[in-house]
């Protein structure tokens, strides 16, 4: 138990996915205007992640090893994650639609994440079993939505400064990154 | 100005310089961060990712009409996910060095949202050859900001340039810029020196993609989709 701990805080806080792996960082840059959308986007994928981290790893495990067809891994499982959401999609709209009406805009925009399928082929490169994957796919997921709910905030109060022109934009939330990548550093010595 | 150049240069040169997919689009973020370390890396990921682009842009292109329009999206990632395994399992024979040291980052390929928007912008409305010439653009473009980046890291990180040393021994490398913070600063001081430049004629800042608003991996394909649900 305590080593799927270990699992969960390394990967959300020591090898945080987005400001030291750089996976899904688009959408980290793209969809972190607001604290309210940021967060919407993160349940979002702390969803997607778990149950893809899940699925992967089973059809890994119990199809693609069995039948010599490791090397399948990408394409399968990007057909996996789209197939996954697309499918998560349908039945929030059908069954949940009160959670559909917060998440629902994101998952489309997740099947290109690259957190998701960066998570899933960590897993499996890593040689992790089902539990492990499942605790690491979820850890992964909830740094990703601390990074993104944190950037959002600190975008929201930089609202009304004023940015030297060639700033504004994209360069300063860059920076503002570089400079939570560096806070992050020094979850080094958690573990 | 020349206007009247051939339109299969017109799109190369586009995707270097006017629609650059780094510093204009701001696409395809995570590789261009994660692997840019070196120069060496750079560039491997930058042709990697150029061949997958002519090659799919050539393939969607030229199956336009055959694919259905509401399944184009799982085509497509069928496709791309294809190119880029058997240029993964090319580089692992040829090339293990850079395969190793670009990692998990080869098979990311795949969701890079480059390909995927140039996919839906661009291949699958014009004849394969034009859609090559456009890969072949974007794809420059993207490796030369790629090898921008990189060497600016290198150089600055670790005071070498593919390896070779070329600051004199008195300077102190600065490790942050090999590490995750760095590749922020360096691109985003890239991208604030060309939005400098750019400032007076301030042309052609639009994304073909979706009403500009394009940054996301997924917003190439989200917005797409958002908009023929709606």
């Amino acid at each position: 138990m305590s080593e799927l701990v270990l699992i969960i805080i390394g990967a959300a806080l020591v090898n945080n996915v987005v400001l030291s792996q750089f996976y899904g960082l688009c959408s980290f840059l793209g969809v972190s205007r607001q604290t309210k959308t940021a967060a919407g986007m993160g349940a979002a994928v702390v969803f997607v992640i778990t149950i893809a981290s899940a699925v992967a790893s089973l059809l890994y495990d119990f199809v693609l090893v069995p039948l010599n067809l490791e090397f399948l891994e990408t394409i399968v499982f990007i057909l996996v994650i789209a197939g996954l959401v697309q499918f998560v999609e349908m039945y929030l709209k059908k069954f949940r639609p009160a959670l559909y009406e917060s998440l629902g805009v994101f998952l489309p925009l997740i099947t290109t994440n690259c957190a998701v399928l960066g998570a899933a082929l960590k897993n499996v490169k890593d040689g992790y079993n089902f539990s492990q994957s499942v605790a690491s796919g979820f850890g992964t997921a909830v740094g990703y939505m601390i990074a993104i709910v944190v950037l959002a905030g600190i975008r929201e109060r930089m609202e009304d400064n004023t940015i030297a022109k060639p700033f504004q934009g994209m360069p300063v939330v860059l920076f503002t990154a570089a400079l939570m990548a560096i806070a992050f550093n020094g979850f080094t010595g958690l573990i | 100005m020349n206007n009247n150049q051939n339109p299969y240069v017109e799109r190369i040169l586009n995707g270097i310089i006017k629609e650059n997919p780094t510093f204009i689009l701001v696409l395809g973020m995570c590789p261009t961060l994660a692997v840019t370390t070196s120069a060496t890396n750079a560039i491997g990921m930058g042709l990697s990712t150029l061949a997958v682009l002519i090659l799919s842009n050539m393939i969607i292109s030229a199956l336009r009409n055959i694919i259905p329009d509401n399944v184009r999206m799982p085509a497509y990632i069928v496709v791309i996910a294809s190119l880029v395994t058997v240029v993964e399992l090319l580089m692992k024979a040829y090339f293990p060095a850079v395969y190793h040291a670009l990692g998990l980052y080869i098979p990311l390929i795949v969701v890079n949202c480059i390909i995927f928007g140039r996919a839906e912008a661009y291949a699958a409305k014009t004849t394969p050859l034009m859609a090559a010439a456009d890969g072949l653009g974007m794809g420059l473009g993207f490796s030369v900001a790629l090898l921008l980046i990189g060497a600016c890291r290198e150089i600055l990180g670790s005071g070498t340039l593919f390896g070779l040393k070329v600051l004199p021994a008195a300077y102190e490398p600065i490790a942050i810029f090999i590490k995750a913070p760095g590749a922020f600063i360096i691109l985003g001081i890239l991208i604030a020196i060309l939005n400098g430049l750019n400032i007076q004629n301030n042309s052609s800042k639009k994304v073909e993609g979706c009403d500009g608003d394009c940054m996301g991996c997924g917003s190439s394909k989200g917005c797409s989709k958002e908009k023929k649900e709606v």
